[in-house]
């Protein structure tokens, strides 16, 4: 994440001297630590000039903010465009974590020219995806998939489809293993599948949440950056105790002030996205117009509802109901989670990075290192919110129910038909 | 599996040349486990024979083992059990031993802190699904099914977390090696291990056929590679020939047509266990479905000149029997390399020595799991649909404008199927 309150003295000197032998065990071989190349300055030359005058920490200060500024004008001007393109956004961002944890752990073994590799992992993330993408297709775009007949095939045997595929790969790397490289070759299988079920899985929860409504999409995302930013300035203006040993330049009125500041941060701009069916409405694929849709009857959770006060905040603040949106209540437990667990995310990325001694994941940001780096915090973040939806927010899918229930036997589905008709008629839902 | 032993010894293949030689730690010799009383009835013979002779009475016992469990019935959810908890052990003890943790107390409290929570996530779902009735009753058993993910994820988040604050200087690289060791080894042993209970549920043929098929494969592998074997067939095991797959194969595939014949007749093995709320006690008890019911298959033509029948009495099951052995044959045994490349890359000989003879039990189980998740997707996709019960579930916790739609959109469906007498003519 923009772990701004992380790096803010980023000299060069201060490169090195972070990466001492914090990750090396005794029993560590020295062999495998590779140098990592310094880091190339990757930043565009209309901002050099700019900033020529500058001392080298304001010239970075000046650069992590520019793009900073960036990066959240983009992300706000893909939401304007809608779902079409934050999927693929999403893709694009776990395409480029993947490879570029696949690498680090390339460089980190010495990798012996050994060919089947890179082509295996790359043939792992494509299985994955197709598995996890057909799961997704076949809920959403079921009318679409309705009409085709190849379409059809693929989506009823599509777990089997899928397991046969990653057992091709499994066994062609099992047939891989060469002499002498056993080790380096199981390590590498087991840090693919690792990063596959890390990164590729939550981004799928991502996509996921995203069909729920944007809001589920926008909402966390904003609020792991607002807490990083404030975590950032209440650390530079009163930050005096440290945090935890792993990463030096946090500390607990940083901490403490972000979770603060989110929570409040988060109540408001849950208020302000609610009131917009663009983002509370779940996206759905108009078959006829061939576009996704976000048009609906806003549920209960977006709707403005009137809650009394309890005694004692009646008297402090002389109101005696207060009307709000039932998400704004979530809201609350969704930035306490992007405050308090969703930098355990952040940690657990820096201890990676100290085990095995880089600086960042890659150098594509200038100034702010690599996607993973952006992107640790918002992965943890991504699968709470999934689970929080899937226990307290919606129920089953409808029409993917629908789905499995015209799969049934006939029997069954008359079976079936006759409870739903009584339970209905109970409701007086059903009046004949 | 067995043919991978015989002549393993421990070569260093797996050595890397960027690999450290510190941390490949000395493996103790194996200590003989072999009960006294084996010992002395065998004292006479050579040791090649008498290896022979304990791994021959060994997989009788564990073969007769199995046939009992059987009999006892769906109480074969402890071993599963069992056997998952004790993989898993094998393998964390491995890992432990190979990266010489040093004296970092809280990894394998959080190894087994993880396949807790693994475990209660995934017993949670199935007990959910097939002790629907028991659950209902009880009001805080109704709380922890509703709220079974987050609970889930919160326990696990827990586990997380303390890792995380137990991470220490100078001890990271290992600690996260561990984490990931910890994380694969849950992957591929508990995941499978459940795959197998759900495939018991859906009938215990499903789980007597596939470990039978496995076990009869070894076997005839072996046998023919020892009488006819000549040409190895892969590195990795080179013990292995292409006499003995072969052969292995093609007497996999008549046992397994065979077995199922003599299965699919039993109510006991083909119906699917039921958890009967009354009675507190599963019950097998049903109408077999028509995958277990004979059924006339007309030759080809080819067939019916050679053999002089015009048609022949199956069940389909053993249609299906036939790519289970298949797959059992040609792809199990992959499962089986797998191990034994993990066993070359560390350099051990075993997983364990827990049963004189053969090993540990991972040593036993290495090419039963490929097998389990293969018969569970094969399930899921060509034989059995949605479970209605499950469906009729998630149908009343809709809204009841949604439940409104499907209902009229199922009704329209079943009037088409003629299921359901067509509308009147008025509008309703």
């Amino acid at each position: 994440m923009l772990m701004l309150y992380h790096r803010k003295n980023r000299t060069n000197k201060q490169k090195f001297s972070e990466t001492e032998g914090d990750g090396e065990a005794e029993g560590d071989s020295k062999a495998d630590a590779s140098e990592v190349p310094p880091a190339t300055d990757d930043t565009p030359e209309c901002l050099n000039k700019a900033l020529q005058g500058l001392s080298s920490r304001w010239k970075n200060w000046w650069i992590r903010g520019i793009l900073s500024l960036t990066m959240i004008t983009g992300f706000s001007l893909l939401i304007y465009m809608g779902p079409i393109m934050l999927i693929p956004l999403v893709m694009a961002i776990q395409i480029k974590c993947f490879q570029e944890i696949i690498i680090i752990g390339y460089r980190v073994y010495h990798s012996y020219d050994l060919p089947w590799f890179r082509t295996l992992s790359w043939y792992f993330l494509v299985c994955v995806n197709y598995f996890f993408y057909g799961e997704t297709l076949a809920d959403y775009f079921g009318v679409l998939v309705q009409r085709e007949e190849p379409l059809q095939f693929l989506v009823r045997y599509h777990r089997f489809i899928s397991f046969t595929l990653y057992l091709t790969g499994f066994c062609v790397f099992v047939l891989s293993l060469v002499k002498k490289h056993y080790r380096l070759q199981f390590y590498m299988f087991a840090w693919t599948h690792v990063t596959l079920l890390i990164v590729v899985t939550q981004s799928h929860l991502v996509i996921q949440n995203l069909f729920e409504g944007l809001i589920w999409f926008i909402f966390p995302v904003s609020t792991v950056i607002c807490n990083d930013i404030m975590a950032y300035v209440f650390g530079f203006f009163f930050g005096r105790t440290p945090l935890i040993q792993l990463s030096p330049k946090k500390t607990w009125e940083g901490f403490i002030g972000g979770f603060f500041s989110t929570v409040i941060f988060g109540f408001i701009f849950a208020y302000l996205l609610a009131q917009y069916q663009y983002f509370v409405c779940p996206v759905e694929f108009d078959s006829e117009t061939n576009r996704f849709a976000v048009d609906c009857q806003p549920s209960s959770v977006f709707v403005l509802q009137v809650y009394t006060l309890p005694a004692i905040v009646q008297n402090v603040t002389r109101w005696e109901t207060v009307t709000l949106y039932p998400f704004q209540i979530h809201s609350i437990s969704i930035s306490s989670f992007a405050s308090l667990i969703g930098p355990f995310g952040g940690f657990f990325a820096s201890g990676f990075k100290r085990a095995f001694k880089i600086k960042d994941f890659a150098d594509t940001i200038p100034g702010h290192g690599g996607i993973m780096d952006r992107f640790d915090c918002q992965y943890l973040m991504a699968t709470f919110v999934h689970v929080y939806l899937t226990s307290f927010i919606r129920g089953p899918n409808p029409s993917k129910v629908l789905q499995q229930l015209l799969v049934l036997h006939p029997e069954q589905q008359l079976s079936i038909f006759n409870a739903l008709r009584s339970h209905l008629r109970e409701k007086g839902v059903l009046t004949e | 599996s067995i043919l991978c032993r015989l002549g393993l010894t421990g070569e260093p293949d797996g050595e890397a040349d960027g690999d450290s030689k510190a941390d490949t730690p000395e493996i103790p010799t194996s200590v003989d486990n072999t009960p006294q009383c084996l010992n002395k009835a065998l004292e006479g013979l050579s040791s090649r024979w008498r290896n022979w002779w304990i791994r021959g009475i060994l997989s009788f016992t564990m073969i007769s083992g199995f046939f009992l469990i059987i009999y006892l019935g769906p109480v074969m959810l402890i071993i599963v059990m069992t056997v998952q908890i004790k993989c898993f052990q094998e393998i964390i003890t491995i890992g432990y031993r190979v990266y010489h943790s040093y004296d970092l107390p809280w990894f394998r409290t959080l190894s087994w802190y993880f396949l807790i929570c693994v475990n209660y996530f995934f017993y949670g779902e199935t007990v959910a699904d097939y002790f629907g009735v028991l659950v209902q009753k009880e009001e805080p058993l109704q709380f922890l099914v509703r709220y079974h993910r987050f609970i889930s994820f919160t326990l696990y988040l827990a586990g997380f977390c303390m890792f995380v604050l137990s991470l220490v200087k100078k001890h990271y690289r290992l600690q996260f090696y561990m984490f990931a060791w910890t994380h694969v080894t849950l992957l591929i042993v508990v995941t499978q291990s459940h795959l197998v209970i759900q495939n018991l549920f859906e009938g215990m043929i499903w789980f007597i056929v596939p470990i039978s098929i496995v076990i009869c494969n070894d076997i005839m592998a072996y046998l023919f590679g020892f009488f006819f074997g000549r040409t190895p067939l892969i590195k990795l095991s080179p013990k292995k020939t292409w006499e003995g797959f072969i052969g292995g194969f093609l007497s996999t595939v008549v046992f397994g047509f065979i077995f199922a014949y003599l299965l699919a007749q039993y109510q006991y093995f083909v119906c699917p266990v039921e958890y009967d709320s009354e009675t507190n006690r599963f019950a097998v008890e049903c109408q077999p479905s028509e995958l277990f019911v004979m059924q006339e298959y007309r030759l080809p033509a080819a067939l019916q000149n050679v053999l002089r029948w015009k048609t022949v009495k199956m069940y389909p099951f053993q249609i299906h029997s036939v790519a289970l052995s298949t797959f059992a044959s040609l792809i199990g045994p992959f499962g089986g390399f797998f191990a034994s490349g993990f066993k070359r890359a560390f350099k051990i000989k075993d997983f364990a020595n827990t049963i004189p003879g053969h090993g540990g039990i991972m040593d036993r189980f290495d090419c039963q799991y490929l097998m389990a998740t293969f018969v569970h997707v094969y399930i899921a996709s060509f034989i059995r649909g949605p479970n209605p019960s499950k469906v009729l579930q998630q149908v009343l916790v809709l809204q009841p404008e949604q439940q409104l739609s499907i209902f009229n959109t199922l009704r329209s469906h079943l009037q088409d199927k003629g299921i359901l007498p067509p509308p009147r003519p008025e509008a309703q």
